[in-house]
C-alpha cells in the first residue's frame, strides 16, 4: 500500500460485465487484456517479466505481493510483460536487504497499471468457472460505462499472434564460442534462464528473432535447435511451425518448451486448442512415464495440444502426463532427436525438478 | 509402488502424556495414521499411556494398548499379536526412542517385525547432532561451525575454538531440553554442564551461533520412489535463536524469494533423498543469512511432528494420513489429493491466505521459571489463525489466545517509557510481539525495533499498519467512526471490542449493529490446497472480510447444532477437551444433525477436515463465534464438552436467545457461581465448607475469621486453580489477596475453610432429566491441598467406606437434579472424618471423562453428547463397566523445562498431561510407592 494516505480507487471490469472496485497500485492510468491467475507463492518479479505473460493481466492469488521488494538479477526479460496486476495485497513496503526497489516504483517506472484490495479468490473462482476472458484496470477513471466501451474492443486471445511482438529485434550469443556444443534459439520471447541454462551446460547460445528464415538458422551449422515459450495462440503462427518443420528435416536435437512444445506438435499435425482458463503456478504434478519419476513443474500456458490427436499420432510419443488432469505435459517425436514438454524446466520461478531435461538435450548433442 | 500387501499388521507407537515440546499433535498424526492404514485394509493395533486421547479409542484401532511406553509393554504386545510391522514416526521422539531401544536389544527381530517409514540407521543419522553434521559436511551442505563434545573440559575448549556467542546442544533430547546459547565465557560452565546431564548420551553440540538469521522450515512428504513434495514452507517470525515451538511462525513463507526459496527446496530434497530408508513426513530446518541469502541446515525430523500438524490445518493437505499410506509402500503419484478428491496427492499446495500460529505459555503457573525464550521450547499450546492478510491473521491469532488481548495490543494497562521498552525488546519473552506494538505507538522507529529485535522489518512494517489505523481510529467516538474506516479496521483483524476500547466509546455490541447496517460482514472462505485452481468440496473455512461479500460457506437446510472448542492447551485445559469435542461431534451426526465446529487448535483432532460436517478454524471468541451463530443460525449449542473456554461464552449465546444443548444457562451459572451455589447446596442440606467472598484485605481478614484458618484464597472463574493459595494467619492472607488484586484488579475473591488433611474424590455423572448414572467415583492419592489435576486418583475408589461412597452419589444425584443437568457433571469432595462435603461441581465435560470411558471402556461422551441433545434417555443405554482391577489417573510435570522452578503442589494445577495405568489390586507395588509418597510433593 503506497505511503500516501488517500489511495486512489480503482475499478476492474471483466468482458462478461461483471465489475471489482479497489484501490490503485503502480502506475495510475488504465490498462486491459486477457486475465489470467498464477498460484504462486515466489516469484513474483520472475512471472511479471516473463514473456509468455505478453498481453495478460495477471491476478497474484497469493495474497501478500511485494514483500521483498525486486532485484535486477530476477528478471526474465528486460522489462515487465505483463499488460496489469490485481492482488489482494500489493506491498509497497519491503525487506530484502539485497533488493533494489520496492514493487511500487518499479511498476510505476515500467508503466504497468496494478489493483489492489480485490477479493482474488472471489475472481479466481469466477475465472475457474466462467474461462478465460479479457478485462480492463483503471486507476484514472471510474466511469464504468466508458470503460466497458474500451474494453469492447480488446482483441481476443484466440488467433492472435503476439511472439514476434516480444521477440528479440537482433541475433545475440551467450556463452563460449569456442564450445563445441552450438545451439540455436527461435525466440518467440525466450526467458532469460532457459538461454543461461543451456549456456550452463557449455553450450554457445544463438538467440534468433522469431521470423528469421530458416538458411540463417542453418548457416550458424548447430548442433541443436532450441523453440522458445512465449506468448498468444500457436495456431497463429504458421511460419514457425513452418520453421520447426524445416529445421526437423535435419534430424537434429531439437527441444521445445511451452509454445515450442505446440508448435513442434502442430508441426507433426497435431492441433492445439485454447484451455479454458490454462495452467499457471509452481505446483503442477508431472510425471515422466519414461523414467516412472514424477516432478513438480513451473507452469503457464492458455493453450494446449489436442490429446486424442496426440494419441492418435504415429510420430509421437507421449513422454510426459500431468496428475492432475491427465493432460499432455510431453513429447517426442519417434525416429527423430526432437522432444518437447509444455511446462517450464528451467523454472523461473519454481521448483527445480525438471532442469534435467537440458542435461537430456545437451547430452543428444554430445 | 502400490501397496505392499505382505503388512497385514502394523503396531503404531503413541507419543505418551502431554508434555512441553510434545503434545496432542501427535494424537492428531497417530489418529490419522491409524485412520488411514485401516482404510488400505491394515489392522492397527495401538499402544499409548495417554488416555485423553482419540487415538486409543476403541473406534480407532483393532486393539488399543493403553500401557506405559516401554519395551517391556513393546514384547508384550508383539508376544500377542501378529504384527508384520511398526510405524514409529507418528509418535514423536519418545516413539522414535522407544523403536530404536527396541531394536537395539533385538526385539523387533526375534518377532520378525519391520520398521516402516524410517530405518534406525536414518535416526540415526538425523538425530545425532555429530552424525548430522558429518553427513551434512560430506553432502557439501553448509552447516554452523561446530564440534561434538562428550565432556565438559572438551567443551571447555571446543567453546574458545569457535568464539561466542554460541550454542550448546545435547543430543537426543526433545524440544531443546538443556540446550542454550551462551553469548560470553562466565555462562558457559553452567551451560556445558546442563546440556551434558540432559542429554541421554552425555553429549552436546558447541555450535556457533548464528543470531539474527532468519528461520524457515519445510514440510516435505517423500515416498519409496523418491519422489519428494514440500507441502508447506514456515517462516519464523521470531529470528534465530528461538525454539520453533515458542516461535511465532508464518505460513506462507512472507519474506524469501524464489531464488532463496529453490535453494532451499533443492537441499531439502536432496537431504531427504541422501536420508536412507525413509517414506512418509519429514521437516526440515534451515536459516537464511538475510545478507548473502546463503543459507544453513539446522536439522532434519524424519517424522512428523508439530510443525506438520500446523502444515496439515493450515494448508488442508493431510500430511500424517499420506505418510501412513507412504510408509505401507504407496507412492504419491497413485493417491488423490484429499480435498479436491479429484487431482493428485503429489502436488505442492498453494495458498491464498496466511496463517499465524502464536505459542501459548503459561509462565504464570511457574514461579520463578525464566521466562526468556530461547533453544528450549517453554509454550504448553499454541493457536493459528487464518486470515487474508498477515495483519488480520496476527489479530484472529491474538483473539485466540484466550489471553485477554482483544488484538494485537495491551489496553488499558501501562506502557513503558520509551528507552525502557526498547531494552526489554531485546530479550525475546513471550509478550515480545505486543511490546513491539506498544513501542510503535510511542512512535518509535522500525529501524530501532529491527536493531533490537532482529526480526524482519516486514513484519514490523505490518504491525505498524495496525499502529497507524489504530491512532486514525482513536480520533473518533462510535457515532463518528466513518464507515471506510472501520471497514479498513476489519480488514485488518481489529475486532469490535478492540474498536471499542480504542475509541474509549460504544461497546461491542453497538460496533457490531453499526458494522452489520453498514454491511461490514464477514464472508467465509474454503482452505482448499490450491489458491480456489480447482473446486473443492471440503468443509474447512476461515472468515475475513472482503469487499466482493462473496461468501463460499454455503448453508445448508439440515439441523445443525455447534460444538465449541477449547480452544489452545494450556495447564488444567487440554487435549482431554478434543476428546469430548470429537465424540460429541460425531453423536451428533449419528444424530442426524449437522455437526458444526469451531475452534483455533491446531494440534487437535476435532480440527481435521473430515472430522465434523463443517469446519470453522476460528477463534473461540465472542465476535467471531457470533457471525457464524448469524450466518448458520443452528438449532443449537454444545459448550460442555470445550471446557471453561466454552462454558465461558455461554452467557452470551444464552443473551442472543440461542439454545445451549443440555443444562441451561442459568443452571449452569448457579454451579459456576459461588454464592448461587452454595446457597443451593444450603437448601438441599449439603455440607459444604464454609467460605466467604471480599473485595479487600479487610473483609478478607473478616471473612478468614468467620470460615476459620486454613483457608483457601482464589479469585473467582479461574481456570486450573489459577493463583490459588492456601493460608493459615492473617499475615499471609493479606499478602495473597494484596497479590491476587495486584494481577487481577476488582475480582472478587473467594475464602474457603480449607479441610486440613482430609480426602479428596470426584465424581463424574451423566442425568437425563430423570435418572442419573454415576460414570465414575475416583479417588486421590494425595490428601487435600494438591489440585485435582495433578493429584493421582483412582478409579474406583479405594479407600472410601461404601457409605462414604453412598453418601458422595446420593449427593450428586441431588445436585444434578437440583440443577436439573442434561449432559455430564463433575462433582469434586472432601472427605473428612466420615462426613462428606461438597467442594465444587462443574456442569460441563471434565478433564477425567476420557479417563473414565477408557478405563470402563464406555463410549461416555457419545452417550451424554447424546442426551445433552434429548435423542436419548440413559434408560436407552446399557453401561458394562469392564475394569479389573483399579485405573489410575497419573499426573505427569514438564518440570525439566522450567529449572528452578520448586517442584512443590498445591492448589495450583502444575501438571501438563497424564497416562493411565491398571493395576490388579491394591499390593501393587506401584501402587504401594505412591501411597506411601502421597505427601511428598504438597506444599503445605
Amino acid at each position: 500500500m503506497p505511503a500516501t494516505t488517500e489511495q486512489r480507487n480503482a475499478v476492474l471490469i471483466l468482458a462478461d460485465g461483471n465489475v471489482f472496485y479497489g484501490k490503485a497500485f503502480g502506475k495510475i492510468g488504465t490498462t486491459s487484456g486477457e486475465i489470467c491467475f498464477n498460484t504462486g507463492m515466489t516469484g513474483y518479479q520472475e512471472v511479471f517479466t516473463d514473456p509468455s505473460y505478453f498481453g495478460q493481466v495477471l491476478i497474484m492469488n497469493n495474497v501478500h505481493t511485494g514483500n521483498y521488494g525486486v532485484k535486477k538479477d530476477d528478471r526474465e526479460s528486460d522489462s515487465v510483460k505483463i499488460r496489469g496486476l490485481i492482488g489482494r495485497n500489493l506491498e509497497e513496503k519491503y525487506s530484502r536487504m539485497m533488493a533494489d526497489d520496492s514493487l511500487q516504483d518499479y511498476l510505476e517506472k515500467q508503466n504497468v497499471v496494478a489493483i489492489e484490495e480485490i477479493d482474488t479468490r472471489a475472481l479466481v473462482a469466477h475465472i475457474r468457472t466462467k474461462g478465460a476472458m479479457n478485462c480492463i484496470i483503471s486507476s484514472e477513471t471510474t466511469d464504468v460505462e466508458d470503460l466497458k466501451r474500451q474494453l469492447a474492443s480488446v482483441p481476443s486471445m484466440d488467433g492472435l499472434e503476439l511472439a514476434s511482438s516480444v521477440s528479440t529485434d537482433e541475433v545475440y550469443h551467450l556463452g563460449d564460442p569456442e564450445s563445441p556444443i552450438r545451439v540455436a534459439v527461435m525466440d518467440y520471447g525466450v526467458k532469460k534462464n532457459i538461454i543461461q541454462c543451456l549456456a550452463d551446460r557449455g553450450a554457445y547460445v544463438r538467440v534468433h528473432p522469431a521470423k528469421t528464415p530458416v538458411k540463417d538458422l542453418l548457416e550458424f551449422n548447430p548442433d541443436g535447435y532450441f523453440i522458445s515459450n512465449g506468448p498468444g495462440d500457436p495456431a497463429a503462427m504458421p511460419y514457425a511451425v513452418e520453421t520447426v518443420k524445416e529445421l526437423l528435416k535435419t534430424d537434429k536435437p531439437l527441444f521445445g518448451i511451452c509454445l515450442g512444445h505446440q508448435l513442434l506438435a502442430l508441426a507433426n499435425g497435431i492441433p492445439t486448442f485454447k484451455m479454458h482458463h490454462g495452467h499457471r503456478g509452481l505446483n503442477h504434478p508431472v510425471k515422466n512415464i519414461v523414467t516412472g519419476y514424477c516432478e513438480i513443474t513451473t507452469q503457464n500456458h492458455g493453450f494446449g495440444v489436442d490429446p486424442e490427436a496426440v494419441r492418435n499420432s504415429p510420430n509421437v510419443e507421449i513422454t510426459h502426463v500431468n496428475l492432475n488432469d491427465e493432460s499432455i505435459e510431453g513429447i517426442r517425436i519417434k525416429g527423430k532427436p526432437a522432444f518437447s514438454v509444455q511446462y517450464h524446466p528451467e523454472s523461473t520461478p519454481g521448483p527445480h525438478d525438471s532442469r534435467y531435461l537440458f542435461d537430456q538435450f545437451i547430452g543428444m548433442m554430445k | 509402488m502400490p501397496q505392499d500387501k505382505s503388512i497385514k499388521t502394523v503396531l503404531i507407537i503413541g507419543s505418551g502424556p502431554i508434555i512441553v515440546g510434545q503434545a496432542c499433535e501427535f494424537d492428531y498424526s497417530g489418529s490419522q495414521a491409524a485412520r488411514s492404514l485401516r482404510e488400505e485394509g491394515v489392522s492397527v493395533i495401538l499402544i499409548n499411556s495417554n488416555p485423553a486421547t482419540i487415538m486409543t479409542d476403541p473406534m480407532m484401532a483393532d486393539r488399543v494398548y493403553l500401557l506405559p511406553l516401554t519395551v517391556e509393554s513393546i514384547e508384550k504386545i508383539l508376544e500377542e499379536n501378529n504384527i508384520d510391522a511398526v510405524l514409529p514416526t507418528m509418535g514423536g521422539q519418545t516413539a522414535l526412542n522407544l523403536a530404536k531401544e527396541a531394536e537395539e536389544l533385538g526385539i523387533w527381530e526375534k518377532y520378525n517385525v519391520r520398521l516402516i517409514g524410517v530405518d534406525i540407521k536414518a535416526i540415526e543419522k538425523a538425530e545425532d547432532r555429530e552424525k548430522f553434521r558429518q553427513w551434512m559436511i560430506q553432502m557439501n551442505i553448509p552447516v554452523a561451525p561446530a564440534k561434538t563434545a562428550n565432556s565438559f573440559l572438551e567443551g571447555k575448549e571446543f567453546a574458545q575454538d569457535i568464539g561466542f556467542p554460541l550454542v550448546i546442544r545435547p543430543s537426543f533430547t526433545l524440544g531443546g531440553t538443556g540446550g542454550g546459547f551462551v553469548h560470553s565465557k562466565d555462562q558457559l560452565d553452567e551451560a556445558l554442564n546442563r546440556g551434558l546431564s540432559a542429554s541421554p548420551i552425555h553429549e552436546v553440540l558447541v555450535e556457533k551461533a548464528v543470531l539474527g538469521w532468519k528461520e524457515f522450515e519445510l514440510e516435505l512428504l517423500r515416498d519409496s520412489n523418491d519422489n519428494v513434495a514440500i507441502i508447506c514452507t514456515v517462516e519464523n517470525f521470531d529470528p534465530m535463536g528461538i525454539h520453533t515451538g515458542d516461535s511465532i511462525t508464518v505460513a506462507p513463507a512472507m519474506t524469501l524469494s524464489d531464488t532463496a526459496f529453490q535453494l532451499m527446496r533443492n537441499t531439502a530434497i536432496s537431504m531427504m533423498r541422501n536420508l536412507g530408508n525413509f517414506a512418509g513426513g519429514c521437516n526440515v530446518q534451515f536459516a537464511l543469512n538475510p545478507e548473502t541469502e546463503g543459507i544453513i541446515a539446522i536439522e532434519i525430523n524424519p517424522r512428523v511432528s508439530r510443525s506438520s500438524a500446523l502444515a496439515s490445518k493450515a494448508t488442508g493437505y493431510p500430511i500424517a494420513k499420506i505418510a501412513a499410506k507412504l510408509a505401507l509402500g504407496f507412492t504419491l503419484d497413485e493417491l488423490k489429493n484429499q480435498i479436491t478428491k479429484t487431482t493428485s496427492a503429489y502436488f505442492e499446495p498453494a495458498l491464498d491466505y496466511v496463517i499465524v500460529k502464536i505459542p501459548r505459555w503459561n509462565f504464570d503457573k511457574f514461579k520463578g521459571a525464566n521466562d526468556t525464550l530461547g533453544l528450549q521450547m517453554k509454550s504448553v499450546g499454541e493457536v493459528m489463525a487464518i486470515g487474508r492478510s498477515f495483519t488480520e491473521a496476527v489479530q484472529k491469532a491474538c483473539q485466540s489466545l484466550e489471553n485477554n488481548a482483544v488484538g494485537l495490543g495491551y489496553y488499558g494497562k501501562s506502557l513503558m517509557h520509551a528507552d525502557e521498552i526498547v531494552e526489554y525488546l531485546k530479550t525475546p519473552k513471550w509478550d515480545r510481539i505486543f511490546r513491539i506494538k506498544d513501542a510503535l505507538m510511542m512512535g518509535i522507529s522500525v529501524k530501532t525495533i529491527v536493531q533490537a529485535t532482529l526480526i524482519d522489518r516486514w513484519f514490523i512494517y505490518e504491525i505498524k499498519k495496525i499502529v497507524d489505523t489504530e491512532k486514525e481510529i482513536a480520533k473518533y467516538k462510535l457515532a463518528t467512526l466513518p464507515l471506510d474506516l472501520l471497514r479498513k479496521a476489519k480488514t485488518m483483524g481489529f475486532s469490535d471490542e478492540q474498536i471499542c476500547r480504542i475509541m474509549q466509546n460504544g461497546d461491542e455490541e453497538d460496533l457490531y449493529q453499526k458494522r452489520k447496517a453498514a454491511g461490514i460482514r464477514r464472508v467465509y472462505k474454503m482452505v482448499d490446497t490450491c489458491s480456489a485452481e480447482f473446486e473443492a468440496k471440503t468443509p474447512y473455512f476461515y472468515s475475513s472480510f472482503e469487499s466482493s461479500g462473496y461468501n463460499e460457506s454455503k448453508v445448508s437446510d439440515k439441523k445443525k447444532i455447534i460444538v465449541l472448542g477449547s480452544g489452545p492447551n494450556r495447564i488444567g485445559q487440554g487435549i482431554e477437551f478434543d476428546y469430548c469435542c470429537v465424540h460429541g461431534l460425531l453423536a451428533i451426526r449419528e444424530e442426524g444433525y449437522e455437526a458444526i465446529m469451531v475452534n483455533c487448535n491446531p494440534e487437535t483432532v476435532s480440527t481435521d477436515f473430515d472430522i465434523a460436517d463443517k469446519l470453522y478454524f476460528e477463534p473461540v471468541f465472542w465476535e467471531h463465534l457470533r457471525e457464524i451463530i448469524d450466518l448458520e443460525k443452528p438449532d443449537g449449542i454444545i459448550v460442555q464438552l470445550g471446557g471453561q473456554t466454552a462454558l465461558k461464552l455461554s452467557a452470551k449465546i444464552h443473551e442472543l436467545g440461542i439454545p445451549i444443548i443440555g443444562t441451561s444457562y442459568d443452571n449452569m451459572d448457579i454451579a459456576e457461581d459461588r454464592g448461587r451455589f452454595s446457597d443451593m447446596l444450603k437448601d438441599l442440606g449439603i455440607p459444604y465448607p464454609k467460605y466467604g467472598t471480599a473485595y479487600n484485605v479487610d473483609d478478607a481478614v473478616e471473612v478468614a475469621k468467620e470460615v476459620q484458618y486454613p483457608v483457601l484464597v482464589r479469585p473467582s472463574y479461574v481456570l486450573g486453580g489459577q493463583r490459588m493459595r492456601i493460608v493459615i494467619n492473617d499475615d499471609e492472607l493479606e499478602k495473597a489477596v494484596v497479590s491476587l488484586l495486584k494481577h487481577l484488579p476488582g475480582n472478587k475473591i473467594l475464602i474457603d475453610h480449607f479441610l486440613d488433611r482430609c480426602q479428596e474424590a470426584e465424581i463424574d455423572a451423566i442425568f437425563d432429566g430423570e435418572n442419573f448414572h454415576v460414570m465414575g467415583v475416583m479417588e486421590h492419592i494425595e490428601p487435600a491441598g494438591i489440585h485435582s489435576g495433578d493429584s493421582n486418583a483412582v478409579l474406583p475408589a479405594f479407600n472410601l467406606t461404601p457409605l462414604e461412597v453412598t453418601t458422595m452419589e446420593y449427593y450428586a444425584e441431588k445436585i444434578a437434579r437440583s440443577l436439573n443437568i442434561r449432559g455430564l457433571i463433575n462433582i469434586q469432595f472432601a472427605v473428612k472424618n466420615g462426613q462428606v462435603f461438597v467442594i465444587e461441581a462443574n456442569p460441563r465435560a471434565s478433564r477425567t471423562t476420557p479417563f473414565i470411558a477408557k478405563a470402563y471402556q464406555i463410549p461416555y461422551l457419545n452417550i451424554a453428547t447424546k442426551i445433552m441433545m434429548g435423542t436419548h434417555k440413559i434408560t436407552d443405554f446399557t453401561f458394562e463397566k469392564k475394569l479389573e482391577g483399579f485405573a489410575i489417573k497419573e499426573p505427569v510435570f514438564s518440570f525439566d523445562k522450567f529449572p528452578g522452578v520448586s517442584k512443590e503442589l498445591g492448589p495450583e494445577m502444575k501438571s501438563t498431561g497424564e497416562a493411565i495405568r491398571f493395576i490388579k489390586d491394591l499390593r501393587d507395588p506401584y501402587f504401594r510407592t505412591l501411597y506411601k509418597e502421597r505427601s511428598m510433593h504438597l506444599s503445605k
